[in-house]
């Protein structure tokens, strides 16, 4: 019988995202170690005639056998129920033998749904597939700090890929992906939990902090709600967003759409200067997709710094006024 | 008036060195303390503040052995006015099964007359994090769900809640019952003052059997990551380390006047 890997596809309003690209990256594999086992993608929701080339070229760079496009006047706003209708729908149309999704908050969000009316388990924030048949995989569990293997018996099995888990690839030969305009009703109940609104507000700055190439960190060595000044300068030098420990936004000391972490935001910057900040492993959780990490803490053998790549120790209320008069200097 | 329950689990306190038991199936945390999610903190306080604003009741519940009495007793003494024990064995509990055991303790308590027009439950558990327990739980009862959401206010029967969405705060007016998952982030949760807890330990804690043969979670077992040895250069100390900085930020192009 044949049988499918089916992804889950999130696109900004131009492309595919990058998390997802590392989905399908990951999804391949499992495709591979399925024999016979097909490569089906779906996208969902108000996708214009621009986006739909671009995602479906980006698909077919992933080797995508099928793309299942859902639209439907009940997609125009979000609701993960509607969402997951959808997903529903296209595992039925694609016999999936697995469904994945980014494992974003609408990722792990629309999956819970999909899970729970599947009746069957799923395993969020996976990081590798050990055995393929039954499912064997390994996925992180307390912020990252430990690994579970998991045995998903159902069929079909749910996960979410943690964000970093594989580095997107292009496959190495490129389909030309069938397109199925996916049917699909919506019910009323569907329609509850749909955004009604979007308000504008400080919490739009996580978007400018996910996407950051520089991220400026800052912990409890900061001292004080007034201690940021230097910071906030070397923020602006360098053009970047500044991202906070918990015991920042704990304390109060800056709003918590700022906070890094398990329980802030992940980020994946080419360079995350990291400091005052102890690096516990909740806030490596958000941090550990940095490209390099430079540690400044008068610590040399706390956790950010033995693990960053680069580290200045000392004072960074000394340092970090240091570094942005040099700056200054050699910018002109 | 609204009831609100909000749902707790205690779990491993993580934020320093992490010992796994000799079996590899749990962590060994009888040397670090146990906690919750700093998300169910904050679903705790909301429950709070929404029973307070409508003359209604919050009543915490969790799915777990007696030793979680400790985290009950926490709820109860920042406000909570009732408690939930269902005791089980919470290692043989996956996700749908806590969902399907607060489900039915639910329906019972329906049943006898007290209902929850709102369910709180954190946005994913600081141990687990299988982020889907709150939707399980929506879907065992027929009630619809929102996750991700960071402040929640009651307008008649309807709830409007708000979270974080990619584009900006999102919004949402979701009709009562419902089941709401919280994150950190809008609400400051309080902490237990000492006649709070005077107060807490005279709130009995209804301790019900699990209502529920669980299907498990799955676990074959756990593993510590690798350790990555440390590959830190150490540019130099103090301020003088200054031109280091500026020329590693050169040469990793982050800087390119
Ligand atoms: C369920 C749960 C979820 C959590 N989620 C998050 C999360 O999302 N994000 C998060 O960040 N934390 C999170 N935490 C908290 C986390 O465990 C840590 O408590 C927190 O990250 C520590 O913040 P910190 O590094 O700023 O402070 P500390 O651990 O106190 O470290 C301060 C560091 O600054 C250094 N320092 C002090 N003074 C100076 C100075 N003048 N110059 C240079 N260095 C200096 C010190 O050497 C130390 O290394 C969570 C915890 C739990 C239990
Ligand atoms: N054993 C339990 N008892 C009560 N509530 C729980 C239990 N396990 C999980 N929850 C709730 O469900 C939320 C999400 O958990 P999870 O889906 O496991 O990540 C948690 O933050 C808790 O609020």
């Amino acid at each position: 019988m044949s049988s499918a890997v089916l992804v889950l596809v999130e696109t900004d309003a131009h492309r595919v995202t990058e998390t997802s690209l590392e989905t399908l990256t990951f999804a391949r594999d499992l495709v591979k170690r399925r024999d016979g086992a097909q490569s089906h993608a779906l996208l969902v929701g108000p996708v214009d005639a621009d986006l739909r080339a671009t995602a479906l070229s980006q698909l077919a760079d992933q080797g995508v056998d099928v793309v299942h496009v859902a639209q439907h006047d009940g997609l125009s706003a979000y609701s993960a129920a509607s969402w997951a209708t959808a997903v529903v729908a296209a595992a039925a149309a694609s016999s999936a033998a697995v469904v994945l999704a980014p494992g974003t908050p609408r990722g792990s969000e629309i999956m819970a749904h999909v899970a729970a009316r599947l009746d069957t388990a799923m395993a969020a924030n996976v990081v590798a597939v050990g055995e393929v048949d039954p499912l064997v995989v390994s996925r992180q569990v307390m912020g990252g700090a430990v690994l579970e293997l998991m045995r998903l018996t159902g069929r079909p099995a749910v996960l979410t890929v943690a964000g970093h888990a594989v580095e997107p690839a292009s496959a190495d030969h490129s389909t030309q992906p069938e397109v199925n305009e996916l049917q699909m009703d919506l019910l009323e109940t569907d329609l509850l939990g749909r955004v009604v609104r979007v308000e504008a507000s400080e919490l739009d700055d996580t978007a400018a902090l996910t996407g950051a190439r520089v991220v400026i960190g800052a912990g409890r060595g900061a001292g004080s709600a007034n201690g940021f000044d230097g910071l906030l300068e070397l923020t602006r030098l360098l053009g970047g967003a500044l991202g906070v420990s918990r015991v920042v936004t704990g304390l109060g000391w800056r709003p918590h759409h700022e906070q890094v972490g398990q329980t802030g935001t992940r980020i994946t910057p080419d360079i995350y200067i990291a400091c005052g900040i102890s690096g516990a492993i909740q806030h490596w959780a958000g941090c550990q997709g940095a490209k390099t990490i430079l540690a400044i803490n008068t610590d040399r053998d706390a956790p950010m710094v033995t693990r960053a790549h680069y580290a200045v120790i000392g004072d960074l209320h000394e340092i970090v006024p240091a570094v942005n008069e040099e700056l200054q200097r050699r910018m002109g | 008036m609204v009831n609100v329950m909000v749902c707790i689990k205690r779990v491993p306190e993580t934020s320093g060195q992490i010992l796994l038991s000799d079996d590899a199936q749990s962590i060994d945390a009888r040397h670090v303390g146990y906690t919750l999610s700093s998300h169910e903190e904050c679903a705790v306080e909301l429950a709070i503040q929404i029973a307070k604003a409508t003359d209604g009741e919050s009543t915490v519940l969790t799915v777990g052995s007696q030793d979680a009495v400790e985290q009950v007793r926490n709820a109860l003494a920042v406000g909570c006015s009732a408690a939930v024990l269902v005791e089980a064995d919470p290692a043989a509990y996956g996700p749908a099964d806590v969902a399907q055991a607060i489900a039915q303790v639910v329906r019972a308590r329906e049943a006898a007359g007290t209902s929850y027009d709102v369910i709180l439950v954190g946005n994913d558990a600081a141990d687990t994090g299988d982020f889907q327990v709150g939707v399980r739980l929506a879907y065992a009862l027929g009630r619809p769900v929102l996750t991700g959401i960071s402040t929640v206010e009651m307008s008649g029967d309807t709830a409007i809640a708000k979270g974080k969405g990619p584009e900006g705060t999102e919004v949402f007016e979701i009709p009562l019952p419902v089941v709401i998952a919280i994150q950190e982030g809008g609400i400051e949760p309080r902490y237990p003052s000492i006649p709070g807890r005077m107060k807490a330990k005279r709130i009995p804690i209804d301790t019900v059997s699990s209502p529920i043969e669980p299907a498990g979670t799955g676990r074959v077992r756990l593993e510590l990551p690798p350790a990555q040895p440390s590959v830190v250069e150490v540019l130099g100390e103090g301020p003088e380390a200054a031109p280091a900085v500026v020329e590693l930020l050169y040469r990793l192009g982050v800087v390119t006047k």
